[in-house]
């Protein structure tokens, strides 16, 4: 009898650039698609999308390796279910994917560890080469973005701590007036 | 005219909540009782199992694999094995492929039995669901005379597998297969003849073939709009000498995807049929396996809840570099937030359960 398929299975690397290009020809040629996820690999972002051929069975897979400061755009314009993937890589591997549709903002995953999940070494680099990034004015708006809403929030938190303490200070002198008059 | 705007609200949906087995968290925006948007967060039972890959014996992580999950614990330590077998070209002895099929429907027959029993339970027909899990303990009972575990096989291993089904174990599965096929029947003529049921699942959460490709949807949730799609149809294992055709439906409600499962509990009763009866008299169940693995590698396979990837990277040393898992409930997660916009608050429930989630498998 034997299997109905004999499907074929790439791994084709691509450059950043010509990502969204290849995502439109898989779109085009109305393949699924099936995953995409995100690795670390010596220094560098191992972006894999699959693309899955419902008729043929056939499995394409378009590997990007990116730096790990290096902004990637989201293909969420071609398949609106690539942002739960992007959103995933983004808040687990810490990749920066610009301009995902639904944004999350860290809020898809709730958990408790500390993320991205990258060694120690490979978060210093980072963070050095966002530095850098920023130095050069190179910053997206996404980036300006999201510090104008963390900084707002910042402020936010401190004035709700402050009226907490106060309040709580209050209630303290408060007390010691009332144990001061017994 | 007095035209008054909508007023909006956001409901938070779990993670603690009757019809969730397991935690998942949506906030859902109404207008009204209609849901407009929803908005899914994950990962309050994440584990970083797939981490835990590089510190564990490419070997002993066959049994972490497993424990991805509890109710398709089978297919993840099947879907690693494969991947690995695939990276180190090992060709596993033709028994040990129809056992591995067996017991894969096995775990089929057992998922989509609890999936009845949860899906008669959120609409509140308590006594279906006794009937659903009490005929999956008969299943259950196979998997333990057959494997040792009821829900954790651990027969897998790289090369092969570690247990037979005798000749006696086989007559008693087929016996038992008989008696749930027959009382099958009649919970099948429930869920798809009864008003009550007919009256929660009919047309509700409805999605388009065009829908399930776009939004990625994968296994029975597909299938039930119309998607001639199932991945054992690649062959792996000894499904390439099994005669079977995808399960399909084509109305996309709930009803059609409890019409999917339930008949395709009968599909993976006939699959085992015809594996016990082409199964070859070998005596082998393993080959050795020598090296480790090197390179990578990427295999599907059909779980219960449909296409699940399994992708792994070796490095010439007994721990691998990386292992990646995309379950299917991950897949339908886009869809199922499409189909809970338009409908009713009081429908939620059955939508979530309508996608059979299994959050620990999502969350790894």
């Amino acid at each position: 009898m034997g299997a109905k398929f004999t499907p074929k299975q790439t791994l084709r690397v691509i450059e950043k650039e010509g990502l969204l290009r290849e995502v439109m020809v898989m779109k085009s040629r109305h393949m699924r698609l099936s995953q995409a996820c995100a690795s670390y690999k010596d220094g560098h972002y191992e972006l894999s999308y699959s693309f899955a051929d419902d008729e043929t069975m056939d499995y394409e897979t378009l590997r990007v390796n990116v730096g790990l400061a290096e902004r990637v755009p989201s293909i969420h314009n071609f398949y609106s279910c690539a942002s739960y993937y992007e959103n995933e890589m983004r808040e687990l591997f810490g990749v920066k994917i610009e301009l995902i549709e639904p944004d999350y903002r860290n809020k898809f995953y709730r958990i408790k560890a500390e993320t991205p999940f990258l060694p120690e070494d490979a978060k210093a680099e980072q963070k050095k080469e966002e530095a850098e990034i920023s130095l050069n004015g190179a910053d997206s708006d996404l980036d300006q973005e999201q510090a104008a809403r963390d900084e707002k929030q910042a402020e936010k938190d401190a004035a709700a701590k402050k009226a907490a303490d106060e309040k709580k200070a209050a209630a303290a002198a408060e007390k010691a007036a009332k144990k001061g008059a017994q | 005219m007095d035209v008054k705007a909508k007023k909006r609200s956001v409901v938070p949906f779990g993670p603690q909540h009757p019809v969730l087995p397991e935690p998942i968290h949506l906030d859902l925006v109404l207008e009204d009782e209609k849901v407009v948007d929803v908005i899914p967060s994950i990962g309050f039972i994440h584990r970083g199992l797939e981490e835990l890959v590089n510190r564990r014996d490419f070997n002993q992580y066959v049994y972490i694999a497993e424990r991805t999950c509890g109710i398709c614990s089978f297919g993840h330590g099947l879907g690693y094995v494969e991947a690995v077998e695939k990276l180190m070209n090992v060709e596993v002895p033709v028994r040990a492929k129809y056992l591995r099929t067996i017991w894969g429907e096995m775990g089929r027959i057992h998922s989509h039995l609890l999936w009845a029993g949860l899906m008669a339970d959120a609409f509140g027909f308590e006594n279906l669901f006794y009937q659903c899990w009490r005929l999956r303990e008969k299943n259950l009972d196979l998997v333990e005379m057959t494997t040792g575990g009821r829900l954790i096989y651990s027969v897998n291993k790289v090369g092969g597998v570690l247990k037979d089904i005798t000749p006696d174990m086989q007559k008693v599965i087929l016996n038992n297969l008989s008696e749930i096929e027959v009382e099958l029947k009649d919970i099948y003529k429930t869920f798809t003849t009864d008003y009550s049921v007919l009256e929660r699942t009919r047309g509700v959460g409805v999605l388009t073939k065009e829908q399930v490709h776009d939004l990625g949807a994968c296994g029975p949730y597909a299938r039930a709009s119309g998607v001639e799609r199932d991945i054992r149809q690649l062959g792996y294992e000894a499904y390439g000498d099994l005669d079977f055709e995808p399960v399909v439906s084509t109305d996309g409600d709930n009803f059609a995807r409890c019409d999917v499962r339930l008949r395709e509990v009968f599909q993976s009763i006939d699959l085992i049929r015809q594996a016990i009866a082409k199964m070859p008299a070998e005596t082998d169940l393993s080959v050795p396996v020598k090296g480790n693995p090197d390179g990578e590698a990427l295999v599907r396979i059909e779980q219960p809840r449909g296409e699940a990837v399994y992708y792994v990277e070796g490095n010439g040393t007994k721990f691998l570099n990386r292992f990646r898992l995309r379950t299917p409930t991950f897949a339908n997660i886009p869809a199922m937030c499409e189909t809970m916009k338009g409908c009713n608050y009081a429908d939620i429930p059955l939508l979530v359960v309508t996608i059979d989630p299994c959050i620990s498998c999502t969350e790894r």
